[in-house]
């Protein structure tokens, strides 16, 4: 856990003296990676360097663990917390190994175990520990380099993470191939992250939390879903941009608005007569097929006029499989491409689980919006 | 023809006397780079004194070697050591401090910001850190700056016979004195030869020091 308290920054005396933080408070809960997002000069990554005292308080208290930082040794300190930049840093004159083992051997660590712990964390960050490991840096690709980057801030397993920008250096694909893989890791690991970025993609994506600064203030910390929908201020409102419900919708999952128990389902053999004499009787547009517990696909009254075969046979396939845990952006979209306003949705062993509904998308968005004026204000940290 | 002559009949003279030269500038290198490289490290850590310590060291360089070789003897001569080897070894210890107290300070300056950042936020002191990203990166230069007042020691040094240090010197001003030229152009040729090899030499270690990851990494760039 990490707290800050009145927490003051000024850079320089006298007539030339920057405030670059003003007097702010939060703090991040144990196990929560939070954002420290805004433009740049707004004091996001001087609050991180205050944490680990590469730069020294002003005014004010920051503990980590319950440990006032003015009051530790900064070199322990340090060594205490995982440290990941966006230049990343690596040693040129070292091998991978040596780099990744850093604060292991600070520590002072035996041989054996720091070669063991080295190669868990190259294959934690997936890289072959025995192709890496007596590696150069210069060697590497940029996002080859950047894993070796977070490699190495794990590497004496600290309990808290500062990362400035740490998948900035990279290329869109590889970015967001790592971070996913970083996503992963944290759902494992759990550690105490505070993350600076002024990507708001990134923000959303990742952070538990989200602080966003403005000039030295903290403006709003909150979920990210809470800060795209209800942003406190203008400010904020066009730093998450006028696409923020579509934003909402990347972190919206399928499971969280589906209906499990449609009523429009039919089985595969029931016969077209029948099946349109349902559809007619309970005024359904369509109809979902059902073949031993799968959706075989979708069928519509014109195509069972006439027929009379089984309607697993006239059954329309889904163009797409949608999954519980899709984000309802990607369903939107699948909507929009196929022009469908409803899609079936499958379980983890690929069973029928739902459908989901454009009608419901739009209900769940209205709902978080609408809720700005009724539900109490996110609470502010000033 | 002469001059050939005149080495073959005097080579063990002549070898001797490229041995006492050699003697000379490596004990001065010597001390220079034990002294040098403390002080260029040292004011990495202040910008003030950087400046005040390498204009000194600049004045040294540029006072004319016979000027400063006259001026060690009233210095020295209280403890005994007016001429000889010990004030040419004191005079090529000060000329050798600019290109290595300045090669020093430059390389450590231009250490990348983010790998001293990277190594501080890592919880290294900034002694290890010194002794392990930023001397070894700042080595190759180091050296480079030593190859110059290697170098530049064995021409300044060849004055050194004046007070009596001996070396090849000796020969360039015996043979002014009996107006033989063969003579002094053996001393010539042969401080030349020594300053060719001498640099020579150098430019190997430069290159055995240079930490391998950094070799790889000029490989990668140049293709």
């Amino acid at each position: 856990m990490i707290t800050y308290e009145n927490v003051a920054k000024i850079f320089g005396s006298g007539p030339e003296a920057v405030t670059a933080i003003k007097n702010i408070s939060f703090e991040i809960e144990k196990g929560n990676l939070v954002i420290f997002l805004g433009p740049s000069g707004c004091g996001k990554t001087t609050l991180l360097r205050l944490t680990n005292r590469l730069i020294t308080l002003t005014r004010g208290t920051i503990t980590v663990n319950g440990q006032d930082v003015m009051k530790a040794d900064p070199v322990k300190l340090r060594q205490s917390m995982g440290y990941a930049i966006q230049q990343i840093g690596l040693f040129p004159n070292k091998t991978i190994a040596d780099n990744i083992s850093t604060v292991p051997r600070l520590l002072g660590w035996d041989r054996k175990k720091i070669q063991e712990r080295v190669g868990e964390l190259l294959a934690m960050v997936q890289l072959e520990p025995a192709a890496f490991r007596d590696r150069f840096p210069a060697e590497l690709s940029g996002g080859q380099q950047q894993r070796i980057g977070v490699a190495r801030c794990l590497a004496a397993n600290p309990d808290i993470l500062l990362m400035d920008e740490p998948f900035g250096a990279i290329d869109p694909i590889n970015r967001e191939e790592i971070q996913n893989e970083f996503l992963r890791l944290q759902r494992k690991l759990k550690k105490t992250i505070a993350f600076v970025t002024h990507d708001i993609h990134e923000a959303i994506k990742m952070g538990d939390k989200i602080a966003i600064f403005q000039d030295g203030n903290l403006v709003q910390y909150d979920k990210p879903e809470i800060i795209l929908a209800q942003p406190k201020n203008q400010y904020i409102a066009d730093f998450v941009g006028a696409d923020r419900a579509l934003k909402v919708l990347g972190l919206l999952r399928v499971e969280e608005v589906m209906d499990r128990n449609p009523s429009n389902v039919v089985d595969g053999k029931t016969s077209a007569n029948e099946a349109l004499k349902f559809l007619e009787d309970k005024g359904f547009r369509h109809l979902v097929v059902l073949r031993g517990g799968k959706a075989v696909g979708y069928i519509h009254p014109r195509q069972l006029k006439y027929e009379t075969s089984p309607v697993q046979d006239l059954a329309i396939a889904y163009p797409v499989r949608v999954d519980e845990d899709m984000a309802l952006r990607d369903v939107i979209s699948f909507m929009l491409m196929h022009d469908m306003r409803v899609l079936a949705v499958m379980d983890g062993d690929g069973n029928f689980a739902g459908t989901v509904t454009y009608d419901q998308i739009q209900k769940r968005i209205l709902e978080m919006y609408a809720g700005e004026d009724e539900k109490k204000p996110a609470k502010d940290q000033e | 023809m002469e001059v050939i002559h005149f080495m073959v009949n005097n080579a063990a003279r002549c070898f001797q006397l490229t041995l006492e030269h050699l003697w000379i500038v490596g004990v001065a290198c010597t001390l220079a780079i034990l002294i040098g490289v403390p002080i260029g490290v040292a004011i990495t850590r202040s910008k003030s004194l950087a400046s005040k310590v390498l204009n000194t060291a600049n004045i040294f360089m540029t006072t004319p070697s016979i000027a400063l070789f006259g001026i060690m003897i009233p210095i020295l001569s209280p403890l005994g050591y007016g001429l000889g080897q010990v004030p040419a070894i004191v005079a090529l210890v000060l000329y050798s401090q600019l290109p290595i107290i300045r090669n020093t300070y430059v390389a450590i300056m231009n250490v990348p910001p983010e790998l001293v950042d990277a190594g501080k936020g890592l919880g290294m002191s900034s002694w290890r850190r010194l002794r392990e990203v930023e001397i070894p990166l700042a080595v190759p230069v180091i050296i480079a700056g030593l190859r110059t007042a290697a170098v530049m020691s064995i021409g300044i040094a060849a004055i050194a016979a004046y007070i009596g240090a001996g070396g090849l010197g000796v020969l360039i001003q015996q043979g002014i004195g009996r107006a033989y030229a063969p003579m002094i152009l053996s001393g010539a040729i042969l401080v030349s030869v020594l300053a060719i090899f001498v640099d020579g030499f150098m430019a190997l270690l430069e290159r055995l020091v240079t930490p391998k990851g950094i070799k790889v990494g000029r490989r990668m760039r140049h293709g």
